[in-house]
């Protein structure tokens, strides 16, 4: 996901002026951290409100008569039971149930929705979803937005002060407040939060109220990728990919049952053969022993040295105050309790498969 | 009076009676953020210039600190194993990493002094 950093997001100046630290990220120069650190933005977040700029995600707008069927085909989503406000986790997936990327789609309207895509894959997803679309009546169109998240019990409370109420909104609900504007009560963290995608100059506006307010902090790419560790949320590139089907990322939750067996999205066949044969191994949380934060890439064996597993995830989690990771273990032992060993170095590190998330989600649920 | 120097790696080196304590400096551990663990080398273990002599891990990434030259360790600081963020508050001072005795002092000639090192980080 990492690459040379070609592009600056529209708000660059606002995060330069607060101080932020720039890396890299799926084409993207990010702010990784501003002057408190990760370890302070990433507890102010699960405290008060931090403030995330993600304007490197990608919106589509997909729109006309056949808007529902292009989204049931092109995902395992029955988009035509969504209620309008309605969010879904939901995926592109290859003819082999691949994930290819992972979305959030929301219904806007009867014949209106909006696709929230990962950086890394905004381009093949656009390809991918005008492809699949060229069957159906309706167009795909790409936003131009600033993407901003606010996240953290107080989120609310301070977009209420800057005149944004979000009352009418409960987990996983979307709708579009302003002209141009789109909001929905998600996140990335584990924490109650929104997601906004505006217009750059409604954004600086909505930046400044926001940051008036001593609640709220610029929060940076380091924490915000601890935050979505311990909530046990997957990075597209790195925990998932087109490798990876939902049912061995432990993600078959996002495929409504009645799709599993009669569904004509794209990958349908291939996800049925999985469901029918079982995964051959599966994504769980890993809770190294100790201090060591066992990182993505890392081997896992077993206590004769036998290979059972890799890292795909790793660090260490500020609010649990341990390591966490996540990774991939063999189908028999990829279950609660289970001691590993992470390869760390050529040291073996105990590690134990511990249960998703690490900090309990803390979601308004409606 | 001991004297100090720098290496282009960003560690320090205080050296007295032939034992230079070693850690990195207030710019590395800026730049490295929040640590949270150290893994320190055991005393006894020879070292060369340039060998991994300790990986300083942040929340983020794994980084590597080398020997700034041939020796001995005699200690690790122990006190970094419950408050790996001594780096980070105290980098020139109680956040030390290790003390090695020094094989050779000769290699010391060419370190940076503190002048040089704050000009070296620009």
């Amino acid at each position: 996901m990492n690459g040379e950093a070609t592009r600056k997001l529209p708000l660059a100046d606002l995060h330069e002026h607060a101080g932020a630290r720039f890396g890299p990220f799926a084409g993207w120069s990010m702010p990784l951290t501003y002057p408190p650190g990760v370890m302070k933005e990433h507890l102010h977040t699960r405290e008060h409100a931090g403030l995330f700029d993600i304007s490197h995600m990608k919106l589509f707008e997909v729109a006309g008569r056949d808007a529902a069927l292009l989204l049931s085909r092109a995902c395992p989503l029955d988009a035509g039971a969504l209620e309008s406000g309605q969010s879904r986790l939901t995926f592109f997936l290859n003819l082999s149930a691949g994930i290819l990327d992972d979305l959030i789609v929301t219904r806007l309207g009867p014949d209106r929705f909006m696709v929230v895509a990962n950086a890394g894959n905004a381009a093949s997803d656009e390809a991918h979803l005008r492809a699949v679309a060229a069957e159906f009546d309706c167009t795909v169109d790409p936003l131009d937005r600033v993407f901003l998240a606010i996240q953290g019990p107080e989120a609310w409370a301070v977009l209420s002060r800057a005149g944004i109420e979000t009352g009418a909104l409960t987990f996983m609900q979307g709708m579009e407040p302003r002209p141009g504007w789109f909001m929905s009560r998600s996140g990335y963290t584990g924490e109650d939060g929104f997601e906004i995608g505006l217009p750059e100059t409604d954004a600086r506006e909505l930046v400044g109220k926001l940051l008036a307010d001593d609640r709220t902090m610029w929060v940076g790419l380091a924490a915000r990728d601890s935050l979505r560790l311990e909530a046990g949320l997957c990075l597209h590139g790195q925990d998932i990919g087109p490798e990876t089907d939902p049912v061995t990322a432990a993600l078959l939750w996002a495929v409504p049952k009645g799709l599993r067996e009669g569904g004509s999205f794209i990958g349908a066949d291939a996800l049925r053969g999985v469901i029918a044969r079982g995964a051959s191994e599966k994504r769980v949380g890993l809770k190294p022993e100790g201090r060591q934060p066992v990182r993505a890439g890392a081997a896992l064996v077993d206590e004769e040295g036998n290979a059972v597993g890799r890292v795909t995830s790793g660090g260490f989690g500020p609010s649990v105050g341990h390591p966490v990771a996540m990774g991939y273990l063999a189908q028999g032992i990829a279950r609660p309790g289970t001691k590993v060993f992470a390869d760390v170095r050529g040291a073996k590190i105990p590690v134990h498969v511990h249960a998703l998330p690490f900090m309990p989600h803390r979601y308004r649920k409606g | 009076m001991a004297d100090v120097y720098f290496t282009e790696d960003h560690e320090w080196l205080r050296v007295e009676g032939g034992v230079a304590t070693v850690g990195i400096t207030d710019y590395a551990q800026e730049q490295l953020g929040d640590l949270v663990f150290v893994e320190l080398p055991e005393a006894g273990r020879k070292v060369a210039k340039g060998d991994v002599a300790v990986v300083v891990e942040s929340v983020k990434a794994a980084s590597d600190v080398y020997a700034p030259a041939d020796g001995e360790i005699v200690e690790a600081n122990g006190a970094l194993g419950a408050d790996p963020a001594l780096v980070n508050s105290a980098a020139m001072g109680e956040g030390w990493l290790w003390k090695m005795k020094l094989a050779d002092e000769s290699q010391l000639v060419g370190l940076m002094d503190e002048a040089a090192y704050k000009t070296h980080i620009g």
